[in-house]
């Protein structure tokens, strides 16, 4: 048997790289720099843009009587949004209050002890089906659910459509940040006699909580502003009200009632409700952010 | 004080493979004993039996008795109170990551609910001394999170964390293989200082380490224990061929 010749190795770097490799190298890293910058501005531009629109067109409406005051009747001057931004306050903490608990175990349960299991998967595939469900049909299930059994409105009913939403984006989030705690970490915490649920509560959870925090925010954020499930259950009012059994304004709905109104004035107002949802909304985000790193040590990781 | 492990017929598994095959040994009290032998050989696997963290993987499954002093850790007690009373340091080190240095070492008191204040502080100072940790710490021992130190530093802590539940076995797997030298030095002394009051069980693949830190050692290979007797009679004049091969370096 002859011995096959030995075939050059194509990728081993000759001694002395030539002038064009060099060349076409860095080329292409500036190339592959330059398109994810552009891509950066791609998706930044329309949130600036909606940004800066918002406050072209809402500013100007914006003055203390916005924020004291509630809706004027029709035909009269001034008036404000001040039910409807108390309102969603209410509706979203009643929200927060039953969706992140809810949501945050069952995301515990799916990655800590429901792995592989047959009730772990339905509930995983039951929260996807869930997070693609269009919010108008949240809106009418609750509508029949809570609504019609009750025979009104109800700021409850509200919360619990939002609720609803806001279960499988938080359910979603808390598995897979768990499931980044290393393995290692939870056998420390087991090797030392903790008992597992307390390594899931303080060990895991607390390993994870930057990541589900996200979550939580990334949820808030997306129901804040819905205004289709709100239509059939907590359905608005033009007059204060702080009872949870009874219909309550809120920001989206008074935004989309007075958008389609014929009035300018109430155009101007509506285009004001937007600016300060999305405002409410950045500082309600930025706030638990600077909340949640508070505490956090040196070299944490 | 430490005390004795007595092991009759363990066998393990994990879903088909049967990693440990009656392995019977007695692991005496207050010494270190080395385990060695190749790679996938069993000795985690055994180690993890010791402390019942063999069973927290779900297709493990373990048989046949090992005793601790009196009590047959399989039968008496539960996994938890068993892992209170026997240590386990890890190969790689594993602090908590959100913890400061003394949240970790005082973590298995506080996880298990444990509050008084003088006592967790003076138990995290005696646990830090005994790692040949405190002096290098105990400046910033709230101010720092325990993943801010370096590798050899955090299995020192990793140590003083297993030591502040002041148990009476501790379980080294490998402790030293992801350190450097100096670090390695360091844990070494520890563990020939540790012997006289906790008995040790060292899992361990530089041949060197066990000879200089253990009294005894046992060869493991595919799941068997070839042999175990002083680590002097290993070293110098093994019974088992394989024993002597593995030593000698001619294979594994």
């Amino acid at each position: 048997m002859s011995t096959l010749p030995l075939s050059p190795n194509p990728l081993r770097t000759p001694a002395k790289p030539s002038v064009i490799n060099t060349l076409r190298r860095q080329a292409m890293n500036h190339v592959i720099t330059g398109l994810s910058i552009l891509s950066t501005v791609v998706v930044i531009a329309p949130l600036v843009a909606i940004l800066v629109y918002l406050i072209y067109k809402g500013a100007s409406s914006l003055n203390l009587a916005f924020f004291t005051h509630i809706p004027a009747p029709v035909g009269e001057q001034g008036g404000g949004m001040a039910n409807s931004i108390v309102g969603s306050g209410i509706i979203l903490f009643l929200a927060s209050l039953m969706g992140i608990p809810i949501g945050i175990s069952a995301g515990v349960y799916l990655a800590e002890f429901g792995r592989g299991s047959f009730l772990g998967n339905a509930i995983r595939f039951t929260a996807d089906v869930l997070n693609g469900v269009p919010s108008i049909v949240m809106g009418i299930s609750i509508y029949s659910l809570i609504v019609m059994q009750q025979k009104h409105f109800s700021a409850l009913a509200g919360g619990i459509a939002l609720a609803i939403m806001m279960v499988p984006t938080i359910t979603r989030t808390t598995e897979e940040m768990l499931a980044t705690v290393p393995h290692a970490i939870r056998e420390a915490a087991l090797g030392l006699g903790v008992p597992k649920w307390r390594t899931v509560l303080s060990v895991s959870l607390r390993t994870a909580s930057p990541g589900i925090i996200t979550g939580c925010m990334l949820a808030f954020a997306r129901v804040a502003g819905e205004t289709a499930p709100l239509l059939f259950t907590a359905f608005g009012n033009q007059f204060w009200s702080f009872k949870l059994n009874e219909p309550i304004a809120a920001l989206p709905l008074q935004i989309y009632v007075y958008a389609i109104s014929p009035y300018d004035e109430w155009h101007r107002l509506a285009w004001a409700g937007s600016l300060v949802l999305i405002v409410m909304i950045m500082v309600a985000v930025t706030l638990v952010r600077i909340f949640a790193n508070r505490g956090v040590l040196k070299g944490a990781s | 004080m430490g005390v004795g492990i007595q092991v009759e017929n363990l066998n393990a598994w994990y879903g088909t493979t049967h990693t440990l095959q009656d392995i019977n040994l007695h692991i005496p009290a207050n010494h270190a004993t080395a385990l060695i032998g190749p790679s996938g050989c069993g000795k985690s696997t055994f180690v993890r039996c010791l402390n019942r963290m063999h069973e927290t993987n779900p297709i493990a499954r373990a048989t046949g008795v090992i005793k601790m002093g009196e009590l047959d850790i399989y039968k008496d007690a539960s996994p938890v109170e068993i892992r209170r009373r026997v240590g386990m340091v890890f190969q790689r080190p594993n602090p908590f990551p959100t913890m400061s240095i003394y949240d970790n070492v005082a973590s298995g008191l506080k996880l298990n609910g444990f509050r008084n204040r003088r006592i967790l502080d003076e138990t995290v100072e005696r646990s830090l001394k005994q790692a040949a940790l405190w002096e290098e710490v105990k400046d910033d021992l709230k101010k720092k999170s325990g993943a801010s130190l370096s590798g050899g530093q955090q299995q020192r802590m990793c140590i003083a964390r297993a030591l502040a539940v002041d148990p009476e076995v501790l379980l080294m797997d490998e402790p030293a293989s992801a350190l450097d030298p100096v670090s390695t030095s360091k844990i070494e002394d520890l563990i020939f200082q540790l012997k006289s009051q906790y008995t040790i069980v060292i899992v361990t693949h530089n041949m060197q380490q066990a000879a200089r830190v253990a009294e005894n050692t046992g060869f493991f290979l595919n799941g068997k224990m070839v042999e175990f007797d002083s680590t002097h009679k290993i070293f110098t004049n093994p019974k088992d061929k394989r024993t002597e091969d593995y030593i000698t370096g001619r294979f594994g």
